[in-house]
């Protein structure tokens, strides 16, 4: 048993010359594409990621927008809310104004109306008590001598 | 055989062609989208060579790794062999030497390239100039002189340091070559005692053993590749 120096040249010959074989047309293409695997894995998580992140700030995002409209819509609600019950009130107030105003001119009318049905009535009654009087009597009477009796007359009716 | 040791060299050299051949259609079809089944076994194997080689050895790795692999595959193959039946192809080969008009009975072959001290011999010398080559690449020529001669007691007792330097320089690549070596060539003859045995009492010893030696197999061929990474950084790499 024993080594022998040309078998063992001769191996390290075979032997650099297969180092040299996979260093040049073995290794650098496996690991270039394990690289390249690596990096499309790598991209790919990172896209993920940038993916979820804008999906996060979509959302909430769009949590802000719907609470923002929500207020806004309270607050259209409450200042159309307002502006009805004001403009009820003043429909109210313009309304009680004029029934007023209608109650006090139909008074007005009817106390005038009143005034000169009366007055009316009692220039009538003079005029009937006048004639009335001059038919009792028979006679001509001076309308003048009596007027105030007939005025007195009159205002007591 | 002659001293050539064609039968080493043949084997081990066919073995090496199959490991290249696998692994360069490997390379050809190596795709970065979805691997199939062979690149996924070659990338493995690339990617634990590349991570062993990673852990120790800080530099550029464009040579080392390479070497790495092919050390650790051919030495596996190497070692493989001595799971085939250990006469099967001797037999074979003393009917062929037969046929060629030659006496059977001087038909020698030795099928385990490990178990032959020329081959872990070969490996293990290529080794032991890289060795020097690293060391001259990281420290410079004069950096390894001066460390060779002063390194573990200073300048003032430079021949003890030269004589233990020489000493370590040496015992690398002898315990390389000689572990392997060792390692298969035992087995190779636990295997031939095994097979001197009736062959009703081969059975249970034969299969414990193979058994067993898909252990050595692996663990030689990692240790091979593992120690010469860690010559080749301590080498390259400053103390």
């Amino acid at each position: 048993m024993q080594a022998s120096i040309p078998s063992i040249v001769g191996q390290m010959i075979v032997f650099i010359a297969f180092v040299l074989f996979t260093m040049k047309f073995v290794w650098p293409p496996i690991t270039a594409a394990m690289e390249a695997r690596r990096q499309r894995i790598a991209d790919g998580l990172a896209a993920a990621e940038r993916g979820a992140k804008a999906l996060q700030d979509a959302s909430s995002k769009s949590d802000q927008a719907l609470a923002e409209a929500r207020t806004q819509a309270q607050d259209i609600l409450s200042a159309a809310n307002k502006q009805a019950s004001q403009i009820v009130e003043q429909a109210k107030g313009t309304a009680q104004q004029e029934a007023d105003r209608i109650v006090a001119k139909a008074q007005d009318d009817v106390g005038r109306e009143v005034a000169r049905a009366r007055e009316e009535l009692r220039k009538q009654v003079g005029e009937l008590a006048v004639i009335g009087a001059s038919k009792i009597l028979k006679r001509e009477i001076d309308a003048k001598a009596h007027a105030d009796v007939l005025s007195d007359l009159a205002a007591r009716v | 055989m002659s001293a050539w040791h064609i039968d080493t060299l043949i084997i081990s050299t066919l073995l090496g062609l199959a490991f290249l051949t696998l692994f360069r259609i490997a390379a050809v079809r190596a795709t970065e989208g979805v691997p199939g089944k062979l690149q996924n076994f070659v990338e493995i194997l690339v990617e634990f060579v590349d991570n062993s080689v990673k852990d120790s050895f800080h530099g550029n790795r464009a040579f080392i790794a390479p070497l790495a692999l092919t050390i650790f595959c051919w030495v596996f193959l190497w070692n493989c062999m001595d799971l085939l039946p250990v006469d099967g192809i001797p037999l074979l080969w003393a009917q062929i030497y037969g046929a060629m008009g030659h006496d059977p009975a001087h038909a020698y072959i030795r099928v385990v390239p490990s178990a032959d001290m020329s081959a872990t011999f070969a490996l293990s010398i290529s080794v032991f100039i890289l060795i020097f080559v690293y060391s001259f690449k990281g420290k410079g020529v004069k950096g390894f002189t001066v460390e060779f001669l002063t390194h573990p007691f200073g300048a003032k007792l430079l021949p003890a340091n030269v004589i233990l330097n020489t000493v370590e320089y040496l015992a690398k690549p002898m315990s390389l070559a000689l572990r392997l070596f060792g390692n298969l060539y035992a087995g190779e003859l636990i295997f031939i005692l095994i097979a001197l045995l009736p062959w009703w009492a081969q059975i249970i010893p034969g299969l414990g053993w193979a058994i067993f030696h898909i252990l050595v197999v692996t663990l030689q061929s990692f240790i091979f590749m593992t120690l010469t990474i860690v010559y080749l950084s301590m080498a390259y790499e400053h103390h």
